[in-house]
């Protein structure tokens, strides 16, 4: 490998020797295609085109009254495909296209991700498979639809929990024995070098926009930044373009789930031990051995026991600060947006939400902040209506 | 305790390496098991401590992994069961562990803890040669040996860094994959092991897809000094959980099926 991959002590590439080749590969084709000028043109073009970038940076009139400080929604809910997912896949996609591979796989957990490399599949021709655990697959049986109308296979999977863990393990093991032909499309910035800095890469257009638009608007930084953590891919997007930016505060907002006192959540950050997972060092939830936890989460696309090494990073250097949200202030979250806004958050997202209305009249009423509306919450209507029925 | 050269100097048609998790299906009937392993001939053991995201093994030893976690298996509880095992035979003991647990555990005690049991090696399957040097001090403190792997892919300048740092022997990966029995050993093996036999002197044993007496004689065929079965026997306990008996049986008569086919070749 020409680099380590490593944020502090953390990252790495932690795989069997089998796959370095395979990383080498996508490592030397990824530092050679980022800066070539072809790619570059094409990458260009498809995202506006075709993702519909830039997206706005929404000033929340109604929610910020709701909070009592100014509240500026970064909209990757409106990225084609409903989610900054696409902004990872279509740069991976062409990568793979570039290096002449002919199929996808991807895990996935909401089915966001799969979604995303299902439409990059179709778009540029690929032979896509998704690996889902079994327990995704029910409950978001709407994306799944969704991947193979885009002629994508679904591959569920129902060993362990049959969440993403068990979708990325799956994955990795079918990568192990089709290298030649096949790129592996690595969902979150989490897992072996070069992934995390891969999929950085191709989200730091979110945080990158965010910081020229906010200066626009506001003609200043913001004073805090947030956004919703899993294995943290829209969250190190947002934040990558303000880490130089001392002055702003940033917040990673974990799935709390049932509460962080229970063993039915995915606050890696808040509750983990720095393990080895996946290919990376970093924070995990473990046992006291080190068998890691079945994490679980009211949002799928959060439900994983590790984090990105990056995110290992900030938290240890304090340069970032990561709180939880439990399953009941997501959903009021949710239904808040809902309510003064008109726009239906991701469940994901609405974690990013809540912590801001956890700081309901505790901040300056001119205090600015900028946090991630990563993805639209159609996906999870029914998820929130087993919940909370309609009266 | 016996060393990997000292076993393998003693051999001269091959080694034979069955490969079993540890406690599975649960730490009594294990220790039947590797005794029956030992008493039908095997060389060198292979042991296994259960993981909860084995991602270089497929489906068989996952479900290896799954039950053994289920019987309660711990690091410190697979550490006693080598330690019996040892004391039932002095018999070079490798063990294939993934890093995690070796990590939580404290990297130095894991590797003191295990060498006073009598194991011999640690092959941590996530942990490259890139990186050994993270728990290089701590295996030259417990004077361990050194097992690592080498795959059909592994670039010949790796390939000279693995067979350097290597002490044991080099577990070499048969197919382009994870763990699991195979009808055909890959064709990608004999040029693998003759790359390897002219890289270095030390023991080369294959492993990953030996399921039959005629992959075994195959592989030694062309030059390789052992092999290891594992899936091909862990199946056995996974069709034969109702009856020890003829779980227990059925691993031995396949290891003598071997071991009769290396001793007559």
């Amino acid at each position: 490998m020409e680099q380590t991959g490593r944020y502090g002590d953390f990252g790495g590439y932690y795989v069997p020797e089998v796959l370095i080749p395979a990383l080498e590969e996508i490592e030397k084709a990824f530092y050679h295609f980022k800066d070539d000028l072809v790619f570059k043109e094409e990458l260009e073009s498809l995202r506006a085109d075709y993702l519909g970038r830039e997206t706005p940076l929404y000033f929340a009139k109604r929610f910020s009254e709701y909070v009592g400080y100014k509240v500026y929604l970064k909209r990757e809910d409106l990225v084609h495909g409903g989610a900054h997912k696409g902004n990872n896949t279509l740069g991976q996609g062409l990568l793979a296209k570039y290096m002449g591979k002919k199929k996808l796989i991807a895990e996935t957990g909401a089915g966001q991700h799969g979604l995303a490399t299902s439409m990059i599949g179709a778009l540029l021709d690929f032979d896509t498979k998704i690996f889902m655990g079994s327990v995704d697959v029910a409950r978001q049986s709407v994306n799944v639809h969704k991947m193979k109308l885009c002629g994508a296979s679904v591959v569920s999977v129902s060993a362990g929990s049959g969440t993403l863990k068990d979708a990325i393990n799956d994955a990795m093991r079918y990568w192990c024995s089709n290298l030649s032909d096949t790129f592996y499309l690595f969902g979150t910035a989490a897992g072996p070098h070069p992934f995390p800095e891969i999929v950085r890469y191709f989200q730091t257009v979110i945080g990158i926009e965010a910081r020229k638009q906010i200066l626009v608007k506001e003609n200043r930084l913001p004073d805090m930044i947030v956004a919703c953590v899993g294995g943290g891919s829209n969250a190190i997007g947002l934040f990558s373009g303000f880490l130089e930016d001392e002055s702003v505060k940033i917040v990673g907002v974990e799935a709390g789930g049932r509460g962080i006192d229970t063993t039915h959540h995915c606050a890696t950050l808040t509750k983990g031990r720095v393990g080895v997972f996946h290919g990376a060092k970093g924070y995990l939830l473990q046992d006291e051995v080190g068998q890691v936890f079945e994490s679980e989460s009211i949002s799928a696309g959060l439900d994983y026991p590790g984090v990105g090494p990056e995110h290992s990073y900030l938290k240890a250097s304090g340069r970032a600060e990561y709180v939880p949200a439990n399953d009941e202030e997501v959903l009021d979250a949710f239904e808040i947006l809902i309510k003064t806004e008109g726009i239906i958050p991701a469940l994901e997202s609405s974690h990013a939400l809540a912590y801001l209305i956890s700081m309901k009249g505790k901040l300056d009423p001119n205090t600015v902040v900028v946090a991630n509306l990563s993805g639209r919450g159609d996906k999870d209507v029914g998820i929130v209506e087993e919940h909370r029925p309609l009266k | 305790m016996i060393t990997y050269r000292q076993k393998f100097d003693s051999l001269d048609k091959g080694a034979l390496i069955p490969f079993f998790v540890i406690g599975d299906p649960d730490l009594e009937t294990s220790f039947e098991i590797v005794k029956a392993a030992i008493d039908a001939g095997a060389d060198v053991l292979e042991l296994g401590i259960p993981f909860s995201d084995p991602i270089a093994d497929g489906p068989t030893i996952q479900k290896a992994d799954i039950r053994a976690l289920d019987s309660g298996v711990t690091p410190a509880k697979a550490i006693e069961f080598i330690k019996r095992v040892s004391d039932y035979k002095d018999i070079p003991i490798g063990l294939l562990v993934y890093y995690n647990l070796i990590y939580q555990y404290g990297i130095e005690k894991f590797m003191l803890d295990f060498a006073a049991a009598g194991g011999n090696s640690a092959l941590i399957a996530d942990l490259c040669i890139d990186d050994v040097d993270e728990v290089k001090a701590a295996i030259e403190a417990a004077h361990l040996e050194t097992v690592h792997m080498v795959t059909p892919n592994t670039s010949d300048e790796r390939l000279e860094s693995i067979v350097e740092k290597t002490s044991g022997f080099v577990y070499t990966v048969a197919v382009l994959g994870v763990t699991g029995s195979r009808d055909e050993v890959s064709d990608l093996v004999n040029p693998l092991i003759k790359r390897l036999k002219a890289a270095t002197k030390t023991p080369v044993c294959v492993g990953f897809g030996i399921s039959k007496p005629q992959h075994a004689l195959d592989v030694l065929g062309a030059g390789a000094d052992g092999v290891i079965v594992g899936s091909r026997l862990v199946k056995i306990i996974e069709e034969n959980l109702g009856d020890k008996e003829k779980m227990i049986a059925g691993i031995s008569t396949v290891l003598k099926e071997f071991r009769d086919a290396i001793d007559n070749r």
